[in-house]
């Protein structure tokens, strides 16, 4: 018989052992090890979707902070440009001023020093001419000399005009105190007479008279009263001549001050005053 | 000459024997098992894996995959007894090479076990699936007058399973006899690789049919024209 019932029996239960060996040690282990394996590639796909999100998200974030830099680089670039400019402009025009505040000083310095050496240059001359005149006038200075400088005194005394004159007769009449005569060198009895008698019939005078003798006065003899005064003195054309040389060396330095300043920037200041 | 493996007896007293089919499939189950229990016993969940961890990921998955497209949706309610029917036909016709080893497959006895489990497992799976009532319905579609036919049929193919698979072991092994008397030298290794093939192509025409009539138990998960009628 091919068909053993026992064989049957015993290999129905050796299959239904086999299947739950099987299930035991083979099915079991091998499905969870690829339920665990999937689940841990599906975790790290997840994850790496997560750390992709994230990397993109980083990467948007390095982007726009990267444009953001750029920005505020240009603007501030732009702002230090304009703020260097504004700084270059004004330290120009501080230099500028500066210079022209220099070069003023300078200019004020020259016209001081020019001022000064104008003065000296005047004083120095008048000195000498003066002590020349005086010394040239007082070898001359003779009784004839002093008669005839008397006489010019009187005669101009006589020469002024009606308006002055009536000037002084009213300032002699208002006189509480003497009249004073200054002469460089001591008046004779005459010529102090003569004198008188030219005040009082010129200016009306009747009071008295104070004569003394003035070495300022170079030559000249001056009748004073209240504040009003006559006057002749070789010394008045000395201050003519004074007055001459120091206009003709106020002229003279224009060139050379024309030469050291700007033309486009001369101002008429600048100019010496005459 | 002995046509079945269940002719050679070791030990009998009485009804109660232990021949060649149950000495062989002890051995079988003892290899399968320990091999199983020493691979599975160092598994890595990772990336890197062994190769025999490899090789039987590789063998469950696939037998997974064509559970499910002979159309059982949940494939691994059904792989144990499945998987285990294929894995245990085609390991036994595979060790076929081994000289002096007769296949438990080649006996009738355990083919008809087989044949005879897949016979009580089919409504088992069907009445689980859709209950005792709803599954003996089944048996009278379209209509009643088929549930003889549909009976006979449940038998008869069983009894086809059985002796297919024991038709065609029992007749490699025959023929590999018959060459080896005849022409002793080469001709019967070539009969031989040729068994492995036929071997491996019987566990799996006994399990894919074993699935498909489990499948065709599944009320809701059947496919085909059948099931979309049905719908």
């Amino acid at each position: 018989m091919l068909i053993d019932w026992f064989t049957v029996i015993a290999q129905v239960v050796n299959f239904l052992v086999l299947v739950w060996l099987l299930k035991r040690f083979l099915y079991a282990p091998i499905l969870n090890a690829i339920d665990a394996r999937e689940k841990r590639i599906a975790a790290e796909l997840a994850d790496a979707d997560a750390r992709k999100d994230e990397a993109q998200k980083e990467r948007d974030e390095f982007k726009h902070k990267n444009e953001e830099f750029d920005q505020q680089r240009a603007s501030l670039l732009s702002k230090a440009t304009l703020d260097a400019q504004s700084e270059r402009q004004r330290l120009l025009e501080d230099a500028r001023m500066e210079s022209e505040g220099l070069r003023a000083r300078q200019q004020e310095a020259l016209r001081n020093d020019y001022q000064n050496l104008k003065e000296d240059i005047i004083g120095r001359t008048r000195d000498e001419v003066f002590a020349i005149a005086r010394k040239a006038l007082n070898d001359l200075a003779t009784v004839n000399l002093e008669e005839h400088m008397v006489e010019v005194f009187i005669h101009r005394c006589r020469a002024l005009h009606e308006e002055e004159i009536k000037a002084l007769q009213y300032a002699f009449k208002a006189a509480t105190e003497p009249a004073r005569v200054r002469s460089t060198f001591p008046l004779q009895a005459e010529q102090q007479k003569a004198i008188e008698l030219a005040a009082r019939e010129v200016f009306a005078f009747a009071g008295q008279f104070h004569f003394e003798i003035s070495p300022d006065l170079v030559s000249g003899i001056e009748l004073s009263v209240n504040g009003h005064e006559v006057a002749w003195s070789i010394a008045d054309y000395l201050l003519e001549l004074e007055k001459n040389v120091g206009e003709h060396l106020i002229v003279q330095p224009r060139p050379v001050v024309q030469k050291e300043s700007n033309p486009d920037e001369s101002k008429p200041e600048a100019q010496p005053e005459s | 000459m002995q046509l079945s493996p269940d002719d050679h007896i070791f030990w009998q007293y009485g009804f109660v024997k232990i021949n060649a089919t149950i000495v062989f499939t002890w051995a079988l189950m003892f290899i399968m098992a320990a091999g199983s229990k020493i691979v599975t016993s160092k598994l890595s969940t990772g990336l890197k894996r062994s190769r025999w961890q490899n090789l039987l990921e590789i063998i469950i998955t696939t037998i997974e995959k064509q559970i499910e497209e002979v159309g059982l949706s949940q494939p691994q309610r059904y792989l144990s007894f499945l998987g285990t029917l294929f894995l245990f036909v085609a390991f036994a016709n595979i060790c076929t090479v081994i000289p002096g080893y007769k296949p438990p497959t080649g006996s009738l006895s355990t083919t008809a076990a087989l044949a005879l489990c897949v016979f009580v497992a089919v409504p088992l799976f069907g009445i689980v699936d859709q209950g005792a009532i709803g599954y003996c319905k089944s048996y009278m579609e379209p209509t009643f007058i088929m549930l003889p036919f549909n009976i006979i049929g449940e038998i008869t193919r069983t009894l086809a399973l059985a002796v297919r698979l024991f038709g065609n072991m029992m007749s490699g092994e025959m023929i590999i006899g018959i060459l080896l008397t005849i022409t002793p030298f080469i001709f019967p290794i070539i009969m031989t690789v040729l068994g492995l093939l036929t071997g491996l192509v019987q566990a799996y025409i006994f399990t894919i049919l074993a699935t498909v009539y489990i499948a065709a138990a599944m009320g809701n998960q059947r496919s085909g024209p059948e099931a979309e009628s049905k719908k």
